[in-house]
């Protein structure tokens, strides 16, 4: 999830002195100064041993570009260079990192190693089916694994990520709709809460969004829903667990008001960790879900993908599904690449080839290693340690929803800073100089400065209560008017705050010789 | 279980802080009929062992590129990646990080994004790239609809020549948000059929060089009739090592150029995750989809990089988003900047003219076999006309231990091309290789 730049400043506010000690050549300490390798020189190098090519090319006359003007640098330098860089930054592996509806959780290297096997990591996606058996396999075993934990009869693999999964499985509705005559259904109903990729890809597909009201307790307002649901309307999305942390009780209600008025439900899959391996999408009457891997299934982020988000079908919706797919044959499995003419309902293609077949082979170990004793214990204490912190925060802090349980993340308002001149950002970025990543901010938008905290379930008890210690002694600090640490904040990051206006205002995108200066 | 820190007695502890009975009561919100009481099906949990051993076992059932005689290419390239790539890409910093909206404690992503967008600028001769898509494919769907939102023109014309599976994809996302595709018939030197088809109501027109066939074409024409009709050209690249040779969709007149990065720095995959490269005109920015990284100052006046322009993406815009787009592929972006900045422009062009070179080389052991080849002006690919089917003879060859291509009528089945095979040589490509299947090939004409 995504930090929301409306109603919180974009630029630094706070006193720009420095935190005191400075180096004399700009580093700080190991933290080295690093320049872009544009500007470290290697016009002409190469770090890569190359043989002579055979031949010019001179059948290509006229049609070849000048030379590649961009700089290379020795294995030594590259090394450093790009090491230097990956100590600025935070993850998973140094803290717990709260991002609501993100689950940064634990990447297991076991799934690395995997992936990398020589049968998966060096397998063209045209490799002739018979020499690309043992994929088609794991393919077919994470079908099955998906299928058994959401009680869904089909998925779809192929999308690439979250919003590609929610196109995908928007598309099967509205290819079943057209199927059944029902074309005209054109507008899809989203709650307030809702992630914007979901009405972004509501709009990319040509549907009207209208937004469902709230109620005061976070849930979808059936009263409002009802009302909404009209002939015109193709499809619900509605997130669930929803993004205030708030499993939807009245699901059922909420299927069968949709389906009654002939519409679907497209259920947002990005909360399954909280309900894996206990409750099953299929039995609340969903009709389609993506699941992002990298976030149940714990395949890496990456600082911004890869991901892989599949979609699970209702028996309804399973015709509509893309290319590709496995299907059994006489030798072996097959996979079919182009709908038959007999099953000319299948909508199309998402991607080219299969689908994030790296990100699979990582989620199944995972599921594999996990077992469904496992991934039921993923969702308890998931939630169990989202509740423990709302628990241990509630008395300094302002939850949103005080009143029951959260499922696997804690969400808090910015009540309790009343009165400090300290907003949510203010506090989030102090979270760094702590050591821990800020929480989800600014969203759900239905909650005021909303801080949306989500420690999955890989965190020790010990990591929680060093977390909790933390929020509480800022949190007391900011009710006792040190607003320069909060303001200021981070002081003690590799870099204070950045100014997101001036990168907006006149955008710099790329590194060019007469600004750098090389 | 090893990937669960909390002990039986953690949990007890922390569900007296919580103030409830037992686990169930904090899913108390969950309707009664949906709690599920058993486990499920499915097998219980597993050591580590025990699942390596069922990974590598179906692992060994499927055949690596690298074990032998290897020829396809149509989209996926097998080219070498240094060793220290794949190092650098496992390190936790950058593997288990999240995308940066932190810029303060993500300088290391955010730098490397603006390293990448500069690379990408500088192979494809545009001004500014994004932050990477998703795969070749889905750049080239985002590109289309990019027009429509540019010109507000609803027709796109696919050349015959674009891979079938980009085709495909550009006709299923971009259809179904309105737009009018028109792909052209499949052949060989199908660019030439293209500026025929620009209308005044084209919004873009996409074009694939080195094409699906291998075929290099200068676009510089295409780009002068689409222009002319104020249409927009898209350059669709697969083959990214191809930019170390041939001229860049931006001196040709590209608005839009995209491809598939994999070849760089990123493994098959069996296909994907793959990087999309996504490069534009200047004054086409703000149309962009996908996350930009942009050069800024923090408050001690210190260079640093942010996420910028987000007001075109979804988590602010909504459903007023240039494009859905949230995750997409970081780490692979990273893979191909690290694996390009060891290549460097020099090692770039080396490695281009060695494809190259393997190609030739391909070239004349198919012909000495004879067979044609239909590809009068390739990279890497060539296309060759098969003596009956070329999913046969791939299946024949397959018995002598030889990978010998793709079939066209594997990607696109009803195109009638079925006996034309695709082939494709690398860096990895060596003379015995070749030298196989020149045998094999002139056996079987025997």
């Amino acid at each position: 999830m995504t930090m929301q730049n409306i109603g919180r400043p974009t630029r630094p506010e706070g006193a720009a002195e420095s935190t005191g000690f400075t180096s004399l050549t700009g580093g700080r300490g190991l933290l080295q100064d690093e320049p872009l390798i544009f500007e470290l020189g290697g016009w002409t190098k190469t770090g890569v041993d190359l043989p002579a090519a055979s031949g010019d090319a001179a059948d290509l006359a006229g049609l070849t570009r000048a030379g590649v003007d961009l700089p290379g640098l020795s294995e030594p330098e590259a090394v450093r260079h790009y090491v230097r860089l990956s100590q600025k930054n935070h993850a998973i592996d140094l803290a717990l990192y709260p991002l609501g509806s993100c689950t940064m959780k634990h990447n297991p290297r076991l799934n690395e190693k995997a992936a990398r096997l020589p049968g998966f990591a060096d397998l063209h996606p045209l490799a002739p089916v018979a020499t690309a058996q043992g994929a088609l396999q794991l393919m077919d075993r994470l079908a099955h694994w998906l299928k058994t934990l959401t009680g869904m009869p089909a998925v779809a693999l192929t999308p690439k990520a979250g919003a590609h999964g929610e196109l995908c499985g928007l598309l099967c509705i509205k290819a079943a709709h057209e199927a059944a005559g029902q074309g005209h259904r054109r507008t899809v109903l989203v709650p307030t809460s809702a992630h914007g990729t979901n009405p972004a890809t509501a709009a990319f597909v040509g549907y009207s969004v209208q937004e469902i009201a709230q109620t005061e307790d976070g849930r979808v307002d059936l009263a409002d829903l009802e009302a909404k649901l009209g002939p015109d309307v193709a499809a619900i999305m509605v997130t669930n667990p929803n993004t205030c942390g708030l499993f939807e009780r009245d699901v059922i209600e909420i299927a069968r008001l949709t389906h009654a008025a002939g519409a679907y439900f497209y259920c947002d899959g990005a909360n399954f960790n909280a309900i894996v391996g206990r409750v099953r999408p299929g039995d609340l009457g969903v009709d389609a879900m993506h699941i992002n891997l990298h976030k149940t299934f714990s395949t890496p982020h990456g600082g911004g993908g890869p991901g892989a988000g599949p979609v699970v079908l209702s028996e309804a919706l399973a015709p509509f599904a893309p290319a590709p797919w496995v299907v059994s044959g006489p030798d072996g499995l097959d996979l079919v690449e182009e709908a038959a003419a007999d099953a000319a309902q299948a909508f199309g293609r998402m991607s080219a080839f299969q689908g994030q077949m790296g990100m699979f082979v990582r989620a199944y170990a995972y599921m594999r290693s996990h077992g469904a004793d496992g991934l039921r214990q993923v969702a308890e204490d998931a939630v169990l340690n989202a509740n423990y912190i709302k628990a241990r925060l509630s008395d300094v802090m302002t939850p949103a929803f005080p009143d029951g349980p959260c499922m696997h993340e804690a969400l808090f308002d910015d009540a309790w800073l009343d009165g400090t001149g300290i907003t949510t950002l203010d506090f989030a970025k102090a979270m760094i100089d702590e050591g821990f990543h800020p929480m989800t901010m600014y969203f759900p938008l239905v909650v005021h400065g909303a801080m949306l905290i989500e420690p999955t379930e890989t965190e020790s008890k010990r990591e929680l209560d060093r977390f909790c210690e933390a929020l509480r002694a800022l949190a007391a600090t900011a009710k006792l008017g040190d607003v320069e640490r909060f303001k200021g904040a981070p002081h003690l990051a590799p870099m204070r705050r950045l100014d997101e206006t001036l990168a907006a205002r006149k955008p710099k995108l790329v590194w060019k010789r007469e600004s750098g200066g090389a | 279980m090893r990937y669960l820190p909390l002990t039986p007695d953690d949990r007890a502890e922390m569900l007296g802080v919580i103030g409830a009975p037992d686990i169930d009561a904090l899913f108390a919100d969950v309707p009664a009929a949906a709690r599920k009481a058993d486990l499920f099906d499915l097998p219980l949990h597993a050591g580590e062992l025990e699942v390596e051993r069922e990974l590598t076992a179906l692992s060994a059932l499927n055949r690596a590129a690298g074990a032998g005689p290897f020829f396809c290419g149509a989209g996926a390239y097998k080219h070498h990646v240094p060793a220290t790539v794949d190092h650098i890409i496992q390190r936790s910093e950058f593997l288990t990080s999240y995308t940066p909206y932190q810029p303060e404690i993500a300088q290391g992503t955010l730098q490397v994004l603006f390293e990448f967008q500069t690379q990408v600028a500088a192979l494809t001769g545009m001004d500014v790239a994004n932050a990477s898509m998703y795969d070749g494919s889905t750049a080239c769907a985002e590109a289309v609809m990019m027009a429509q939102r540019v010109n507000r023109r609803e027709k796109a014309i696919l050349s015959g020549g674009l891979h079938p599976h980009y085709a495909a994809t550009t006709q299923t996302i971009a259809h179904a948000e309105g737009m009018e595709i028109v792909r052209l018939a499949a052949a060989i030197d199908a660019e030439a059929a293209v500026i025929d088809a620009i209308d005044d109501e084209t919004a873009c027109v996409v074009v694939q060089t080195p094409n699906v066939f291998g075929v290099v074409t200068d676009v510089s024409k295409i780009a002068e009739a689409a222009h002319a009709k104020g249409a927009l050209l898209i350059v669709v690249t697969t083959e990214a090592v191809a930019f170390g040779l041939l001229k860049t969709p931006g001196e040709m007149g590209a608005d839009i150029a995209v491809a598939e990065g994999q070849s760089i720095g990123n493994a098959l995959n069996y296909g994907g995750p793959y990087v999309g490269l996504f490069a534009v005109r200047e004054k086409l920015v703000r149309s962009m989809p996908g996350r930009l990284c942009g050069e800024t100052v923090d408050a001690e006046g210190r260079r640093g990089y942010v996420l910028t322009l987000s007001t075109r993406e979804q988590h602010i815009r909504r459903e007023k988003a240039t494009s859905n787009i949230c995750t997409n592929s970081g780490l692979c972006a990273l893979a191909f900047t690290i694996h390009m900045t060891l290549l460097g422009g020099t090692g770039l062009s080396q490695l281009a003219r060695i494809n190259h070179g393997k190609a030739r080389e391909l070239k004349a052991a198919v012909e000495a076999a004879g067979l044609e080849v239909l590809t009068p002006r390739f990279f890497n690919e060539i296309a060759v006309r098969t003596k009956g089917s070329a999913a046969a003879l791939v299946d024949d060859l397959l018995a002598d231990g030889i990978v010998a291509g793709v079939p066209y009528s594997r990607l696109d089945p009803h195109a009638g091309l079925d006996d034309v095979l695709l082939l494709c040589a690398t860096e990895t490509t060596t003379s015995e290789d070749i030298a196989a299947l020149k045998a094999a090939l002139t056996q079987k004409a025997a």
